[in-house]
């Protein structure tokens, strides 16, 4: 059938419209979601590369997480980055986890953006308190360092061959620890209301 | 007074404290101390609507040492606490200082190891505002209630 004259019903605004308009076709529908994020293109890829450091990767909600061992993580990240499929160039955010009394107790979650293939990584790898060392993937991506220092200042998660590892937050003579852990006193030891200025 | 009806109509007579503070109260220059979300309400205190210059206190100042009044609107960080006393300090005297909304009295609910639990832990206020965020209208009440101690301020005679 052919399109009806776009002003007819106004020419004759009374008359009702006797033929119903023709239904356009759906819009093609999207790939179906993936059950599990095991068969996930980046999880795979992954996999097939470290079959080793590689543990498990979940998707919810079309969002993939991989989660690693810690010693693979560099070179890890140096695939996301330069595998022209993955081409990872955007560290969006590194933050980290405390599960207190879990015998492995912390995680460093890395959330990495490819701006050319529009796609999105969640990275998870696990440390124990008493070697909480990740190695930096600033050499990857310049714009970790700063994600770095901050899990650095809140959590104490060190960061191997990161360029200048200090705090960045809190001022660099805090002494109370680190505030987001979960032992950690809420109003914290005293620091709020310490005023080393004349007052 | 025995000198009322001495001089023209247009002479008035009063002490000199009363007309020190009345010049005082009615030309408060505040200076912006927004910190959080109560400087948006400081904001609209100062526009079109609220108009905090019918009270001569809408000329916002971005330096302290133009400003008499430190209007410390938002959650006081520990780390932000020496910037203002600093600017505090920078401030001629006589000097004010508003603590805007719960934040800037108690801490509020923020009750956490950076966040100071009131700005009097380390600066004098003498107007606490309650509200989270406190309405346009509680700022001016505020800025009036300063204005009445003000009045009864002694300039001349120290206590």
């Amino acid at each position: 059938m052919s399109q009806e004259p776009p002003d007819k019903t106004q020419e004759t605004p009374n008359k009702p419209v006797e033929e119903p308009k023709k239904v356009p076709p759906p819009p093609p529908k999207p790939p179906p979601l993936k059950v599990s994020g095991e068969e996930h293109p980046i999880a795979r890829k992954v996999r097939d590369a470290f079959p080793g450091g590689y543990i498990s990767a979940t998707l919810f909600r079309a969002d993939i997480s991989i989660e690693i061992k810690k010693e693979d993580l560099f070179s890890i990240c140096l695939l996301l980055r330069d595998d022209p499929e993955l081409d990872f160039d955007y560290p969006v955010h590194i933050s980290s986890v405390d599960y207190l009394r879990e015998k492995v107790r912390f995680e460093v979650v890395y959330e990495f953006f490819s701006i050319k293939k529009k796609h999105q990584v969640r990275i998870k790898t696990r440390v124990t308190e008493d070697d909480c060392v990740v190695d930096s993937v600033t050499p990857i991506w310049k714009g970790a360092n700063y994600l770095e220092r901050e899990v650095y200042d809140m959590m104490g998660i060190r960061f191997n061959n990161h360029p200048d590892l200090k705090r960045i937050l809190l001022p660099d003579d805090y002494e109370e620890g680190y505030p987001l852990r979960k032992n950690f006193p809420v109003q914290g030891r005293g620091w709020r209301d310490t005023f080393d200025f004349p007052h | 007074m025995g000198l009322t009806g001495k001089f023209e109509a247009n002479f008035i007579t009063m002490k000199l404290d009363q007309a020190v503070n009345w010049s005082r109260k009615w030309s408060l220059w505040p200076m912006t101390f927004g910190l959080a979300c109560c400087a948006i309400e400081m904001i609209a205190v100062v526009a079109s609507r609220y108009d905090l210059d019918r009270f001569g206190a809408g000329v916002f100042r971005g330096s302290p040492r133009q400003s008499d009044l430190m209007i410390v609107a938002g959650t006081v960080c520990r780390r932000m606490a020496p910037v203002i006393r600093k600017v505090y300090d920078q401030m001629p005297e006589p000097r004010y200082v508003i603590a805007m909304g719960s934040c800037a009295t108690s801490g509020n609910i923020y009750d956490s190891y950076s966040v100071v639990q009131g700005v009097d832990r380390f600066v004098p206020v003498d107007i606490y505002i309650p509200g989270c965020p406190p309405t346009p209208e509680a700022l001016i009440e505020g800025v009036m209630r300063l204005q009445d101690q003000i009045s009864k301020k002694k300039v001349f005679i120290k206590a």
